[in-house]
């Protein structure tokens, strides 16, 4: 917390960044920048806001130049006498109520342009999702490909993703900068965003309504593919889906190939985990809990805990040796405390659901 | 100004003194007093919390305080600064200054006065008296329903929240309806309501707002009370409720609750500026009807808060255009200010720093405003630190910058001393640079895509950098605070010295002793304008003589009472028993003792001889 030559040294590198307001080019740094879009719908509100700074500035310097003007110009010394006593200038109050408004239909237009284009759901070919949010977590459901996951939505590029969004709990607000800005998502009602991903990568996006004790730890990460590889992802997690299979678990390439991942399964069902989660291969498969996140093909996910920590063996320890330490708050409970060997039973088996 | 007859007459008795005396007292000028002390013991705290905050968001993934413990810190630094901080600053001036810029003897119900005092001293130890129980309100200012319901906000926190301002809207109603009626009906002879002083005006509007905007946040709070104790489902949409109503009654109190917060300040820095340009301020006119106009659309704008919420497009283009509506006054403010500087014979003194420091940091305040008028574009901006930075140019930029100005304006009018101008220009360095470097780089934050009331972020997000410049700058900023106290207490050791009118001020306040004597006025003063003390000064040739203190025999001054002080302790007993719902079965009779309080404090006050 000390002010060191380092953090100066910092400091005058990064001043430049100052610029960002102006260039967006400056915010590569930042993997939730609202600067950089990436998508259609992030792009449409992007110039929109290029526009309101270019007025904003614009009005910023013409009015705080002034005021510089008028605070250097007319310092004055007490035993002065007094300035001429002016009371008002009508044709300055016209003008002055004029020219803003000008400027503020200049800004209204395009934005009314904008919230017409914005606010429905898509149509024609889409890729359709539910999104769900819970404390502290999303759920994602793609409509028709029999595909429930978590904190991780796929897409395909080039093709417009409909987003009809909800929540189980609480409101929260759903937010990919980069890709769509942000909504609501209200229980009872569903609410709709759309985009068009442009690049591939993985792009990260978090909650923007406080919801709650962990509201700080609820992001999700949006990896956009190529069409092959979403065709592919889709493939594997239909794998044993139980939307797909209506319950029944027709072929699973899932299963525990070794004997710790055996155990882990058998602790997965017996202990209690199948109360709130939903899993492959396991006897309950087609029952949609909904409760806790559907943990079907987890090791194949990049992070776990809502984006919190990366998807790693040791992570996966720490978590479920005690999810209360790692995030205080967290609505999953251990039915009771787990040994380490079992712990370690459990990493194997969800890690070994690709 | 000449005395007459007074000059003969038998000394007034000695002024009260004690502590008894400040709880019976009626008198505007120290119920002044005592709201802008709480207030600013409320506003160090809520600073404070603002501090440990900071800290906190130092680093990434830090650990200096919880999730719950930060989500309390913003909870209480929101609440706090809004309810306990700025509005009583604020009130500090109504009931100082209004009676003696219209030329009063007092305000117009002087107990009532006391009473919303009292209510509020109460509400505000009532809400803070959460963190002894570990319980402090942890669901934001705002308290979004359904978070806000016992599903998931179980326990004491959203009680203590919920009842609070409760209280606290008591007083503030009670305090609109007496300073309303105080500016209507006390007014001098010749002070028409186009010569009232523009804080007066100010003033003046924000008291029909709070009037027209409290009942609407009482009635969302009975609601959301009604859900957590007594079954009802006003915002549980399982029970056919909808939590989109509370965000809608919330904001149509809490729009207008942002000119309640702004409109005193705006009026201190037209007091200011012209005092310290020498020349009457640009535009009357103009500035009394735009303050109004601010006001009346301050009701239609109430949705731009919820853009995000899928109103669909009708709701939010009309929204968008009736917010980019309300710039164009607001811009006829801040150019009639210019216009007031400009060709003046500017006398830089600390309360003229502060003033043109508010109207500096307002524009950029503004701007960010229209920025986010825009629906579309606030949908990347909505929640996230870009809004942090706009409100905070708002209403520390403004509302505070504004209320410093008049702190250092009227304090020697006050307590009769002259603040140190070197302490006070060091206090507005300081608190302007650590103001900009605090607040600044959230613009960046959140265009980069930090969204608010997080209590930490992780590092790949880059947030580090700009989260530990603005750490530095809040603790500049809080030290700024303490060049002020020491300016306070430095000042408050030495004689009273200071004349009647140190500024050459253009109102009635300046023509009489500093402090005023308890009565204000001896005799009625001339009004003839806006500027009644200049008239006075110019017919004098420039000069005015040192008023004389002078015998208050014969004046008529309300009697000191202690009921205002009783019925507000039952008004506390009667909201505060609710906490008991779920504790005790016979809670009820807490509210009865609260009641039989309270009434037993109304008769004895109802049957009391004014004078």
């Amino acid at each position: 917390m000390e002010l060191s030559t380092g953090s100066l040294q910092r400091l005058a590198r990064r001043a430049p960044a100052l610029c960002l307001l102006l260039l967006a080019g400056c915010a590569h740094n930042y993997p939730q920048t609202t600067l950089q879009p990436r998508g259609d719908f992030a792009r449409l509100v992007d110039s929109l806001f290029r526009t309101t700074v270019w007025w904003a500035i614009v009005v910023f310097v013409l009015v705080e130049g002034a005021l510089l003007i008028a605070i250097f110009k007319f310092r004055g010394r007490p035993d002065d006498p007094e300035p001429k006593q002016v009371h008002g200038n009508t044709v300055l109050e016209v003008v002055w109520t004029i020219v803003p408004a000008f400027i503020l239909v200049m800004i209204a237009v395009p934005t009314i342009k904008t919230i017409f284009k914005t606010s429905d759901y898509a149509t024609g070919d889409v890729v359709q999702v539910e999104v769900l949010g819970h404390q502290w977590w999303w759920e994602f459901r793609y409509t028709g490909l029999g595909v429930v996951t978590a904190n991780e939505l796929h897409v395909p590029v080039g093709k417009t993703v409909n987003l009809r969004m909800t929540t189980v709990d609480v409101v929260h607000s759903f937010w990919v900068p980069q890709f769509a800005a942000k909504r609501d998502v209200f229980p009872g009602r569903h609410n709709p965003l759309w985009f068009k991903a442009d690049v591939t990568g993985s792009f990260s996006g978090q909650c923007a309504e406080f919801c709650g004790a962990q509201h700080g730890r609820m992001g999700f990460r949006v990896i956009s593919e190529t069409p092959e590889e979403f065709d592919a992802w889709v493939a594997r997690e239909r794998v044993g889906s139980p939307l797909v299979n209506r319950g029944v678990v027709a072929r699973d390439t899932t299963q525990p190939v070794d004997s710790l991942e055996r155990a882990g399964q058998a602790l997965f069902n017996a202990g209690g985990c199948i109360g709130c989660h939903s899993m492959v291969g396991t006897a309950l498969a087609g029952v949609m809990s909904g409760k806790g996140p559907n943990l079907t093909h987890l090791g194949s996910r990049t992070t776990i805990v809502a984006g919190m920590l990366e998807n790693t063996p040791e992570n996966l320890r720490k978590w479920l040796s005690n999810p209360d330490s790692v995030k205080k708050g967290t609505l999953m409970v251990l039915p009771r405390k787990l040994t380490d060997p079992e712990v370690a039973t459990l990493v194997a088996y969800l890690r070994s659901h690709q | 100004m000449a005395t007459s007859v007074l000059d003969h007459a038998p000394a007034a008795p000695a002024e009260q003194t004690g502590i008894w005396s400040w709880i019976t007292t009626v008198d505007h000028k120290r119920i002044g007093i005592l709201y802008g002390t709480t207030a600013f013991i409320f506003f160090l705290l809520g600073g404070i919390e603002a501090l440990i905050m900071r800290l906190q968001l130092m680093k990434p993934d830090n650990t200096l305080v919880s999730a719950e413990a930060f989500n309390s810190l913003f909870t209480m630094h929101g609440t706090t600064m809004i309810f306990l901080g700025v509005m009583p600053l604020s009130a500090m001036f109504f009931n100082y200054f209004i009676p003696l810029h219209i030329g009063a003897r007092d305000v117009a119900f002087p107990r009532l006065n006391a009473f919303s005092y009292w209510v509020f001293l109460l509400g505000g130890l009532f809400i803070n008296f959460s963190f002894l129980l570990n319980a402090a309100p942890n669901a934001g200012w705002f308290g979004y329903a359904n978070l806000t319901e016992n599903t998931y906000s179980p326990g004491l926190n959203t009680d203590f929240w919920v009842l609070g301002l409760q209280i606290l809207g008591i007083a503030s109603m009670a305090a609109a309806i007496n300073f309303f009626v105080t500016i209507v009906n006390l007014r001098a002879p010749g002070m028409k309501m186009l010569r009232m002083p523009m804080f007066v005006w100010m003033s003046f509007i924000t008291q029909i707002l709070l009037l027209l905007a409290f009942p609407v946040i009482t009635v969302a709070l009975v609601f959301l009370m009604m859900d957590r104790h007594f079954g009802s489902h006003f915002f549980l949409p399982e029970g056919g409720g909808d939590p989109v109503l509370w965000q809608h009654l919330f904001w149509i109190f809490g729009h207008p609750e942002v000119y309640i917060l702004i409109l005193p300040a705006f009026g201190i820095v037209s007091e200011v500026l012209p005092v310290f340009s020498r020349k009457p301020l640009f535009g009357y006119t103009a500035m009394v009807f735009s303050g109004a106009f601010i006001a009346f659309l301050g009701f239609g704008v109430w949705s731009h808060h919820m853009f995000a919420t899928g109103m669909g497009p009708f709701a939010d283009s009309f929204f968008a255009i009736s917010t980019m509506l309300i710039a164009v006054p607001t811009g006829v403010k801040i150019f009639n200010w210019i216009g007031t500087l400009w060709g003046g014979s500017l006398q830089f003194k600390t309360p003229l720093y502060f003033a043109v420091g508010m109207v500096a940091m307002f524009i950029i305040g503004g701007l960010s405003g229209v920025m986010h008028a825009s629906p579309p574009a606030d949908l990347q901006q909505t929640d996230t630190y870009f809004v942090v930075a706009h409100f905070h140019y708002v209403l520390f930029g403004g509302a505070i910058f504004g209320l410093t100005a008049g702190a250092y304006y009227w304090f020697p009018k006050m307590f009769g001393r002259m603040l140190s101008e070197g302490l006070g220009k060091l206090h507005f360095w300081l608190m302007f640079i650590g103001f900009n470097v605090t607040f600044f780089p959230m613009h960046f934050l959140g265009l980069n895509g930090m969204p608010r009331r997080v209590y930490t972020y992780p590092a790949g997000l880059n947030f580090e950098f700009w989260n530990q410049v603005q750490t530095w700058g809040s603790l500049l900023l809080g030290f700024s605070f303490l060049i002020f106290l020491v300016n306070l207490f430095k000042t408050l050791r030495k004689p009273m010295d200071a004349p009647a009118d140190p500024w050459r001020g253009a109102t009635l306040e300046w023509l009489i002793p500093s402090p005023p004597q308890e009565f204000n006025f001896a005799e009625v003063p001339p009004v003839n304008s806006s500027t009644p003390a200049w008239d006075l000064r110019r017919a004098n040739g420039g000069q005015l003589a040192e008023p004389r203190r002078v015998s208050g025999a014969g004046i008529h001054l309300p009697r000191p009472s202690i009921w205002p002080a009783v019925t507000a302790l039952g008004v506390l007993g009667v909201i505060g028993s609710i906490l008991f719902t779920h504790a005790f079965s016979h809670w009820y009779f807490i509210t009865l003792s609260g009641v039989a309080i309270l009434f037993y404090g109304v008769y004895r006050w109802a049957f009391e001889p004014p004078f």
